[in-house]
């Protein structure tokens, strides 16, 4: 019932010289994400992808057992040195994400354009 | 003239995770006829999500035999929607989720659901069955007339 969640990983280079990665997810995110979003991110080497920017675009529906999984990512980043920032959440998802305290730990942007700019 | 009579609808649900999903989609379209703004809604939409998953999850424990109720009652200016399982009822009242605590490991990552309905409509209140059964959640959101 619930949409399968999927993922991808993109490389980029900021304006600014920094390697990103961009992890892209499509779909639900809910308790059968794990795959798909923790094991995606546990997949990327942390000595070589220091800034992680995930991609909600094409994410219709969060629910808080996929809120929990992004906070599992938070500590496992926190814990090896890599910094995390999110874009294309709708505008309720920002309000839900600053509700629970996740913008403390992960910066949003509006656009993968204004994320790249930053970073 | 009589006061205008509330509307009722009624959906029931699977204990499957996932058919959250039919009763979001019924509040929302619900939620749209009575005109709440689109904000509103989406407010509504994760509340009684989070209401039915905890229904599912630990309401009912997963038990397919049993579904969920979900009664959706539209006043003139407010939705009362109640999500009714085969629990016990929730012993715990919502806390406001600690962030620092949580990425410390001094908190589980989990257990949001009560904190977002009750931070997202605009009364949320959990009663427990009378004899170990049938405990709901209820929950309001109101039109505001100035606004919407």
């Amino acid at each position: 019932m619930q949409s399968e969640t999927k993922s991808r990983v993109d490389q980029h280079t900021s304006p600014a010289g920094h390697n990103v990665t961009v992890l892209r997810f499509e779909g639900d995110i809910a308790s059968t994400s794990k795959d798909a979003v923790l094991g995606a991110y546990q997949a990327l080497p942390k000595a070589t992808n220091k800034l992680v920017l995930l991609d909600f675009t094409k994410v219709d529906y969060i629910n808080s057992s996929g809120i929990a999984l992004v906070i599992q990512m938070l500590i496992e980043a926190s814990n090896s040195g890599q910094k995390v920032y999110a874009f294309g959440l709708s505008p309720h998802f920002v309000k839900v994400f600053t509700m629970v305290g996740i913008t403390k730990y992960a910066q949003l942007f509006p656009s993968e354009a204004d994320a790249m700019a930053a970073l | 003239m009589n006061p205008p009579k509330a509307i009722s609808v009624e959906v029931r649900l699977p204990s499957r995770l996932g058919f959250e999903k039919v009763a979001m989609s019924t509040a929302s379209a619900v939620a749209k006829l009575m005109g709440f703004r689109e904000d509103r809604v989406e407010d509504l939409k994760t509340a009684v999500a989070e209401a039915c998953i905890n229904a599912i999850e630990h309401g009912n424990r997963l038990n397919e035999k049993l579904s969920v109720g979900v009664v959706l009652s539209a006043g003139e200016d407010e939705l009362e929607v109640k999500v009714i399982d085969d629990g016990k009822g929730m012993k715990s009242q919502p806390t406001k989720p600690d962030i620092d605590r949580k990425m410390h490991g001094e908190e589980d990552p989990r257990g949001m659901g009560m904190f977002l309905i009750q931070a997202l409509v605009d009364e949320a209140e959990w009663v427990a069955g009378t004899n170990g059964k049938s405990s709901y959640v209820r929950l309001v959101i109101r039109l505001d007339k100035e606004a919407e």
